[in-house]
């Protein structure tokens, strides 16, 4: 390891004034995804000296000449004994900017649900590609999971640069190759770096081997990409998660709707509707961790008051009056399947969407999306474990729902197995309706592969 | 540019009280699992905010060892007085007792591991069906693969290979009747994280978490607190040290680090530069590679 960063500096008011960005990398061992981690991790003090200790133990006994840093990540017994890592794992480093929350996801096809289930709250997606192979079949999996499920900002790292002599011209024909087939995606911030995880060149400092690339490190990357944006502070919605009612002398008449902001922002004062039943009412005042609150935004957990009594529960929805989510119960959808037994069509399942929970029916399979090439198969609509399609669901009771390109939050939903209780799918609204069958989205898989 | 950012450890908080409510609106008989260690008095606090102005609507469970720190019983009877709530606290030495697990042999003789008996009977004695825990992904890596819901067999046991997906901010609590689930609203926060959230908060914590000086004996380079529950082997004294306690758990196998941090802008340093994981001075963890994974599958915390 050669170099490492500033200290963390730990005074009150510095690390009281952090934020936080959530990331996702995916990538097999090939790709150097566990060096540039173990790296990063390293580099940031975030391995501790009994964690190294035990990593280097290890390695001898498994007789390995290199330490491993893979197995600072595969937790399991079974991810150690097969070398292969099976679940998302969370990682945490912090620098003098940000904290950082690493979901690391093993990169093959079979674990395609891993990489979603990570890629479901990351602010920004590393998609590491080896600079002596370019974009392959690979690269093409992970943009696409990292487009379907919307994570705002993509770092292409190509890595392995020390065995292409720190080529500029092979970097450039990397970069070209990748944006041409990004074009037909949607990712709205793509940034290129050229490192060497191994050898540490543009991961934390600088690579003087690299004069000719004119960006900052990855790690400079990270702890400077502007996420502020990244949540919607334009549609109010607010999905109630319980009804707090005091039951005391002082707070008698206290009749709290707790739930967390997921979208827009509320004001005491504002009008807002209820959904669905339509009921209009105005803000009385909004509590906070901390007390009452002037504004509530995403991703806050709050209770709001209303100003009259009215008649709403956990798994309702308040937006306002002239922006509020659609109240549904037909959603067209792309879905990513995770379990072994395959989507059922017709098949009866638990929603559960925001706080709301019910039954629904998947009516139809439109097509499924070959991940590697982006065709759509028409033919084949059987959505087995990994695979992701696009469905049409009736729901019992109405959802209030938004596209999941507007909204994460009320745009996603899970699917349940009735018997078995465990979570089978992952869904993404295209259009409540299907009406609007989202262009966007056809588009993706529409581009005929590489 | 929208001025709507929230600091990292906001972020946090608004996440661990979004998970607390969502086991209040899902489950039917949740308890709170509270040891007087830090991080179950973050928990706490949190559960405290989740609700206000109502109490927090589900008791507080201690599993108490026997083997414990006079500081953190104390601590654990006032604190709970203070904040109105309900405590209920099982012993592992009555499940000893009832022949429903048996001391571990040896000079320190743990009963960490025996708490997951008397847990798991705690939790069929009042048909919990979600416990709230304070463990943290950053502690040890079998948790790093540990879900915000953690689903449990009718054995209690862990799978970590059937887990469920979590995706979002969607949680699963479906269960079958006998399963029951552990929820870790502070699976994102490291020991940083709650270092600092305690002294943002102002909470009050037990002594034992500062420097004071006391008689210990220096086992395999754990440092154990002189105790009637530990014997001396030969060879073996007590020795006088300056030290705190950087977790607080069963006496025969957590160790007490050197050090002469008073305050909490001290502990922070301490923290900060420490170069050795927090979990690094517990005996029971430094059984085996497995040993956490081990534990949890049977059921433990």
């Amino acid at each position: 390891m050669t170099t490492s960063t500033a200290p963390v500096q730990h005074s009150d008011e510095h690390y009281l004034s952090m934020d936080l960005l959530r990331f996702t990398t995916a990538g097999s061992v090939d790709d150097g995804k566990s060096t540039l981690i173990g790296r990063l991790l390293y580099d940031s003090k975030a391995i501790f000296d009994d964690a190294l200790e035990n990593l280097e133990r290890v390695t001898q006994q498994r007789g390995e000449e290199h330490l491993n840093l893979s197995l600072l990540t595969d937790g399991l017994r079974a991810e150690r004994e097969q070398g292969i890592t099976i679940d998302v794992a969370y990682r945490y480093f912090a620098t003098p900017k940000r904290k950082f929350i690493i979901a690391d996801t093993p990169g093959h096809i079979q674990y395609t649900r891993n990489m979603v289930t990570g890629a479901s709250t990351a602010n920004l997606a590393i998609i590491l590609i080896d600079a002596r192979k370019g974009v392959i079949e690979q690269t093409c999996r992970h943009s696409f999971i990292a487009s379907l499920l919307r994570i705002p900002h993509v770092v292409v790292a190509v890595n392995k640069m020390d065995l292409v002599d720190f080529s500029e011209q092979r970097f450039n024909e990397i970069v070209a190759q990748y944006s041409e087939f990004a074009s037909r995606l949607d990712i709205p911030d793509i940034k290129f770096i050229p490192i060497s995880a191994l050898h540490g060149d543009n991961v934390v400092d600088k690579s003087a081997k690299m004069p000719w690339y004119q960006g900052g490190s990855l790690l400079y990357t990270l702890e400077t990409v502007y996420i502020g944006s990244d949540l919607n502070h334009v549609d109010p919605r607010f999905p109630i998660q319980t009804v707090i009612r005091p039951h005391s002398d002082e707070h008698h008449d206290f009749r709290g709707f707790a739930g967390r902001v997921a979208g827009g922002v509320f004001k005491p004062g504002d009008e807002i509707v209820s959904l669905p039943s339509g009921f209009p009412a105005k803000i009385k005042s909004i509590h906070g961790p901390d007390g009452e609150l002037a504004e509530a935004f995403a991703p806050m957990s709050v209770a709001i008051t209303l100003d009259r009594e009215i008649d709403s529960s956990r798994g309702d929805c308040f937006g306002k009056p002239n922006n509020h989510p659609i109240a549904t119960k037909d959603i067209e959808a792309m879905v990513c399947w995770f379990s072994e037994k395959p989507l059922q069509p017709n098949g009866k399942y638990i929603i559960r969407h925001t706080t709301r929970e019910a039954k629904c029916m998947v009516k139809a399979v439109r097509y499924k999306v070959n991940i590697n090439t982006l065709h759509k198969l028409e033919d084949d609509l059987t959505i087995n474990m990994n695979d992701i399609g696009r469905i049409q669901v009736r729901v019992a009771v109405p959802l209030m729902v938004d596209p999941y390109k507007r909204n994460r939050t009320t745009g996603s939903f899970i699917l349940v197995d009735e018997f078995t209780n465990a979570t089978v799918g992952a869904g993404m609204i295209l259009w409540p309706d299907g009406s609007e069958s989202a262009a966007t989205v056809d588009s993706y898989v529409e581009m005929g592969g590489l | 540019m929208s001025s709507y950012n929230l600091t990292h450890l906001s972020q946090l908080e608004h996440e661990a009280i979004f998970v607390i409510r969502e086991v209040a609106a899902q489950f039917e008989r949740p308890a709170l699992l509270f040891s007087g260690g830090k991080d179950s008095i973050v928990m706490a606090r949190l559960a405290q905010k989740a609700f206000a102005p109502a109490k927090i609507p589900f008791p507080l469970v201690h599993v108490d060892t026997g083997h414990n720190f006079d500081e953190a019983i104390e601590y654990r009877d006032w604190f709970v007085k203070e904040i109105g709530a309900r405590l209920v606290v099982r012993y592992v030495a009555d499940s000893i007792k009832a022949g429903r697990c048996q001391e571990e042999k040896g000079p320190n003789p743990s009963r960490n591991g025996l708490q997951t008996v008397t847990l798991l009977d705690t939790i069929e004695e009042f048909q919990f069906d979600a416990c709230l825990g304070g463990a943290r992904r950053d502690e040890e890596k079998a948790r790093a693969k540990e879900r915000f819901f953690s689903h449990r067999d009718e054995f209690g046991q862990w799978d970590p290979k059937n887990q469920r997906p979590e995706l979002w901010n969607l949680f699963n609590g479906r269960k079958q009747v006998g399963e029951h689930f552990r929820v870790f609203p502070l699976s994102n926060w490291t020991e940083m994280d709650v270092w600092q959230y305690i002294a943002r908060e102002n909470l009050r914590i037990p002594s034992i978490y500062f420097s004071h000086t006391r008689k210990v004996v220096n086992r395999g380079g754990v440092l154990l607190a002189e105790s009637p529950f530990i014997t001396l082997l030969e060879g073996e004294q007590y020795e006088e040290r300056v030290v705190r306690f950087r977790t607080v758990g069963d006496a025969t196998c957590t160790g007490a680090v050197l050090s002469t941090a008073s305050n909490m802008a001290d502990i922070i340093q301490e923290v900060a530069s420490a170069r050795v994981t927090e979990r690094g001075a517990r005996a029971d963890d430094k059984r085996s590679e497995s040993a956490m994974e081990d534990r949890k599958k049977a059921g433990y915390f």
